[in-house]
């Protein structure tokens, strides 16, 4: 069988002398790993680079098969942030996250598109943001959305300013106040108020974390990506982050 | 039906890059065929190297003697560290003739895929090296890959703290290269790397 589908590199990893076996995101597949022969030349290595975008073309005997991938390179978005640590970064914690957190063979076409979205954004510069509602939509796409709807313990929608770390709903300033040691900070620019500065954005990065972990690669008895973590330094090192601007 | 001394030279010679079982079948016939003037030479050679060569505790390259010729070698350039990310690198640069210097092998890059991390590559060593008043400069000579600059980032705010330049090797037009071949991603990169003539 085979099929051909456009898909986002997330990762590749040796396999023999010059194979290498390669995870795409696709738009109608989902994740789906297959084997490249001669991948790891140097001709072809520059194509499965992390976040390039690519035309990919799957054949295998039968469905079950792990399958060789023909793939067309569209996008070389890989090459165009080389030069930038922080958006670098952030585009290898995006394909490591997405690579370690959707499951295989299952498609995820908000998670595709959000991911599409993200890289593209990197050019512009509220890409920080952009970055957190996307791990956002990703834990809802996987079942674990965050309710940053209304407080969950008045139901009232104004000054939402916690995220409850076991529930994922939101917690107004003053319901939250005796617990704020307990709570995760809730940054404005998710519920649509507020700029999103270097503050905002590591607090977003914090919520993000803990219901991938506690959901997510907890649940697979994994950390989460080493390339995330680095990611969080980055950020927490970066002055460049601007604050204010609307949600992008 | 081969005896079993042949089975296992053949299965040996298949374990090296470039050869697969058949291709290690021919050379293991060769090395028969010609016992006097390969087999033995060539086994006397592996021998030695396997004896003698060793890793440079100095830049973790491949030599005889520790610390290795280059590292040894005092008409080279001790003021600028070229890092690689392999030996065969460090053999690919002295083919080129082209740097004088001294090197500092890391033995890989870092990769969230295979779970490599600071801690599985030769940086605290080159942090030091850096450190030495006698280096001004340190060239990141990495894989223009995600995970070879993600690695040159990650040194270079390893070496904020040690007063040395840090240089990287260009990522453009290679020589020869024809714009109408390129790939998206190396036309890119010469734009942004573009220079004044």
């Amino acid at each position: 069988m085979d099929w051909t589908d456009d898909g986002i590199v997330l990762g590749a990893r040796p396999y023999g002398e010059g194979s290498i076996i390669v995870s795409l995101l696709t738009r109608e597949r989902g994740r789906h790993a297959g084997l490249v022969r001669g991948g790891g030349s140097g001709k072809s290595r520059g194509t499965y680079q992390p976040g390039n975008f690519v035309r990919a073309s799957w054949r295998a005997r039968l469905s079950e098969h792990l399958g060789n991938y023909s793939c067309e390179l569209l996008t070389a978005q890989a090459a165009g942030h080389m030069d930038d640590p922080l958006k670098l970064s952030a585009l290898s914690a995006a394909c490591a996250v997405a690579d370690g957190a959707l499951p295989e063979r299952e498609p995820h076409p908000a998670v595709y598109e959000g991911l599409l979205a993200l890289i593209e954004l990197l050019e512009g510069e509220f890409w920080p943001a952009a970055y957190v509602k996307w791990e956002i939509g990703l834990l809802a796409d996987l079942g674990f959305g965050l309710d940053l709807t209304r407080c969950a313990a008045t139901g009232m929608n104004d000054q939402l300013a916690y995220v409850s770390p076991r529930t994922g709903r939101a917690v107004s300033l003053s319901a939250g106040e005796p617990y704020r040691e307990k709570l995760l900070k809730l940054p404005g620019f998710l519920i649509g108020s507020g700029g999103f500065g270097q503050a905002d954005i590591l607090d977003g990065m914090e919520m993000t974390g803990h219901f991938l972990d506690r959901h997510v690669f907890g649940l697979q008895n994994q950390p989460l990506p080493a390339a995330r973590a680095r990611f969080l330094d980055r950020l927490k090192q970066s002055a460049t982050i601007s604050g204010g601007g609307t949600i992008p | 039906m081969l005896g079993p001394e042949i089975e296992r030279l053949i299965q040996l010679l298949s374990r090296l890059p470039g050869l697969g079982p058949r291709s290690a079948r021919r050379a293991a016939l060769q090395l028969l065929k010609r016992k006097e003037a390969l087999m033995l030479p060539l086994a006397d050679a592996l021998a030695t190297a396997a004896a003698t060569v060793r890793t440079c505790s100095v830049c973790g390259s491949f030599d005889t003697q520790d610390p290795c010729g280059v590292c040894a070698d005092e008409r080279r350039d001790p003021t600028i560290l070229c890092v690689v990310e392999e030996v065969a690198d460090v053999w690919a640069l002295e083919r080129a003739s082209a740097f004088k210097g001294r090197y500092h092998v890391l033995g890989g890059t870092l990769s969230a895929l295979d779970g490599v991390g600071p801690e599985d590559l030769n940086i605290p060593s080159l942090v030091r090296r850096a450190s030495d008043p006698a280096v001004t400069e340190v060239i990141l000579a990495m894989d223009a890959t995600v995970d070879g600059q993600t690695t040159a980032h990650y040194i270079t705010d390893r070496l904020a703290g040690a007063n040395v330049a840090i240089s990287r090797l260009a990522h453009g037009v290679p020589v020869g290269g024809e714009l109408d071949y390129l790939d998206d991603g190396t036309l890119t990169t010469a734009l942004k790397a573009r220079r004044p003539v």
